[in-house]
């Protein structure tokens, strides 16, 4: 069945009322609309029922005309006042009173028709159809059709364009981040909307900030697993802006969306836990926030010999974000514990003094805050590491060239020491632990 | 006799008569005996009701170390506060990274809230970490900030062992932590069930912590140019149990 709403005007009202509907909509200019209501029996009742209760939602007076097909429901809205229920098997009958000009054909078919006497549906659907073959062709044949109700097409859909943005152009330059919040608040919202209107979810939000004065502010948001939290966004976003503030007043918001498909996960009742990764996310933004931007993460070792060569990649549980269940493991069997360096960062200067070649005491320099400088009684090296000397001279800066020694001080501390051999500075790098 | 007991206890808590002796018609119990005796009827009823608080048996996680299974607790528990402490180079460090690497191994998501960030992925990687189930909040210095992640991580919950490294944090910083936000730690680690092990100088956090272990170091052992490894001394002190256990730790 598919129902057909006809208010002169009001496209858009009938538009937004057919959306609660349903999905499967098509939008006939200047003044109607049809769409698909199979299925809503079981939530609304007889037509009778629905036709009431599109009639309450709609807003606007309008004609409401319910049909078997789309273009009989399309005719009885745009002939009959009020509501139509068109019953199947009674369409031509239903449909039989109407004008015949409100069949859309071509100005010398309904001229044709106008000479023959032919004034209503009724009236053309008794001329016989091979008469009407012969005279007025394929288009006479389909119009005929049409006036006794009958129709096979299904429904031209309206289709949206996948844009899951929002912005607006404030009256008033908003200088406070407070102000700001509330405008944000809105467009999320409506995105946020969007995406749970096609049941998707996002994986990046995109704010652009243009400011009354210089180059527009951009953030970008970047999840590690599909997410539809309005607040936890507003709040990411918020707290993105605490800590890096737009340079001037705002004029204009714009917010943007990366429409995905949302997250299906499978837990398991003997696997590990995981932190949520919608929580997760937004506490991880507080801590950034509090600790700054790149000192929380996963670290990822670089390929490199460099000592320290790390790179702070975004942590996101592979659990969590792929739904599979974590693998465990196994522990080698000649596992042993590791001793760990504790890094100082970066290494402390340091004055050595040495005898014989090797470094017999720390003359100055507090290497781990309380004051170790004193006799060095174990020394052992030097171990020789260089690299990057070969990336050119540009790059020098990148190089390293270093004798590494491990001492025990006097006071129990195990350090490792290092000789920048090119500059002849020494440096604590940590302490053993 | 205890229906009867329980519905005269429920009953109005009438005291026995000034004689201090029956009850028309039926013997009555001494006054601890029945109070035992009410206690052993409530206790098969109901789990635990007159308890203020009885938890439940948490799960341990071990560092892979089998001198350490020796000690009393045999690992840390889950959903309790446990303090390592230790000077420098006592192998503090050692064994709570090589715990880090049996957690993240078994599957587990671990967080280590570095307040010196004196973490070395390096020496966690050899250890058989692995670092995508790790979460390093590197606080620069600020241990007041190291707390404050803390508790926001612990909140969040679904890690299963959380570090917090206040070894670099100078002795007298980090006895100006209130118990006050220990108490706090210990409550949210029970209630998310995550293990969370204090890295210190010196013990801390007093009576919120289940496991003390105060490590020493013993004595490096040098081999050519190289030192090779640490021994350590481990002691277990908490209330009246005081056991020790040695391990080594490779370089």
């Amino acid at each position: 069945m598919f129902a057909s709403l006809h208010a002169p005007g009001n496209l858009g009202i009938l538009i937004e009322c057919a959306r609660g509907f349903s999905p499967h909509i098509e939008e006939l200019p200047p003044d109607a609309v049809v769409f698909d209501i199979r299925g809503l029996g079981s939530l609304f009742g007889p037509p009778e029922s629905l036709a009431q209760e599109i009639a309450r939602r709609v807003g606007v007076p309008a004609n409401i005309a319910i049909a078997p097909n789309p273009d009989a429901a399309v005719h009885a809205a745009r002939g009959f006042r009020g509501v139509t229920i068109v019953q199947p098997g009674r369409e031509a009958a239903t449909l039989a009173p109407l004008a015949v000009n409100l069949l859309t054909g071509s100005p010398e078919v309904a001229e044709l028709l106008h000479l023959w006497g032919v004034r209503t549906f009724g009236d053309f659907a008794k001329l016989p159809p091979l008469g009407v073959a012969a005279r007025l062709g394929d288009e006479g044949v389909e119009l005929q059709r049409l006036a006794c109700g009958l129709g096979y097409r299904g429904l031209r859909e309206i289709v949206d364009p996948l844009e899951f943005e929002a912005e607006l152009e404030l009256e008033y330059p908003v200088e406070l981040l407070e102000p700001l919040a509330f405008i944000l608040a809105r467009l999320l919202n409506d995105v946020c909307g969007r995406l749970a209107g096609r049941a998707l979810a996002t994986n990046e939000i995109r704010l652009r900030l243009d400011l009354e004065q210089g180059p527009a502010h951009e953030t970008v948001l970047r999840l590690p697993v599909p997410m539809l939290d309005q607040r936890a966004f507003l709040r990411m976003l918020q707290l993105d802006l605490n800590g890096r503030p737009p340079a001037g007043p705002v004029v204009k918001v714009h917010v943007a969306a990366n429409p995905v498909k949302p997250r299906r996960t499978q837990h398991g009742l003997f696997t590990p836990t995981s932190p949520e990764p919608e929580k997760l996310e937004l506490t991880v933004a507080r801590v950034r926030h509090l600790v700054g931007q790149n000192n929380v993460g996963t670290p990822e070792i670089r390929d490199t010999h460099r000592p320290d060569a790390f790179d702070m990649r975004a942590f996101a549980p592979s659990s969590s974000a792929s739904g599979k269940p974590v693998a465990v493991l196994e522990r080698p069997a000649d596992a042993v514990p590791r001793l760990s360096l504790r890094r100082f960062r970066p290494p402390r200067p340091i004055q050595v003094l040495m005898v014989n070649q090797r470094p017999t005491r720390v003359i100055t320099g507090a290497v781990s805050g309380t004051g170790v400088a004193g006799r060095i009684l174990m020394a052992k090296g030097p171990w020789r590491t260089s690299g990057d000397w070969w990336r050119g001279s540009e790059l020098s800066a990148m190089s390293w060239n270093r004798d590494e020694w491990d001492v025990a001080m006097e006071s129990g501390g195990l350090y490792r020491f290092h000789l920048d051999v090119d500059s002849g500075r020494w440096f604590a790098e940590g302490t053993y632990d | 006799m205890g229906a009867a007991l329980l519905e005269s206890n429920t009953r109005g808590l009438a005291p026995p008569n000034a004689a201090g002796g029956e009850l028309s018609g039926f013997p009555s119990p001494r006054p601890a005996a029945a109070a035992l005796q009410i206690r052993a009827e409530l206790e098969a009823r109901f789990e635990a009701p007159l308890d203020f608080r009885k938890r439940p048996a948490a799960g341990l996680l071990t560092p892979g170390i089998e001198a350490l299974d020796r000690l009393p607790a045999g690992g840390f528990p889950r959903g309790s506060l446990s303090e390592i402490c230790g000077p420098d180079s006592s192998g503090r460090t050692a064994l709570s990274i090589s715990l880090l690497g049996e957690a993240t191994r078994a599957g587990e998501f671990c967080a280590w809230i570095d307040a010196a960030g004196a973490f070395d992925p390096a020496s966690a990687a050899e250890a058989g970490t692995v670092l995508e189930r790790l979460l390093w909040v590197d606080c620069r210095g600020n241990a007041e900030h190291a707390l404050k992640s803390l508790d926001l991580l612990l909140q969040a919950g679904g890690f299963g062992l959380l570090v917090l490294d206040l070894a670099d944090t100078p002795e007298r910083e980090a006895r100006r932590i209130p118990l006050a936000s220990w108490f706090r730690l210990r409550h949210a680690a029970e209630r998310t069930g995550a293990a969370l092990v204090v890295l210190e100088k010196t013990i801390n956090a007093r009576s919120c912590s289940a496991i003390q272990l105060e490590m020493r170091q013993k004595s490096p052992v040098w081999v050519g140019k190289l030192l090779r490894g640490l021994e350590s001394k481990a002691e277990s002190r908490k209330h009246y149990q005081v056991r020790t256990a040695e391990f080594w730790a490779e370089r």
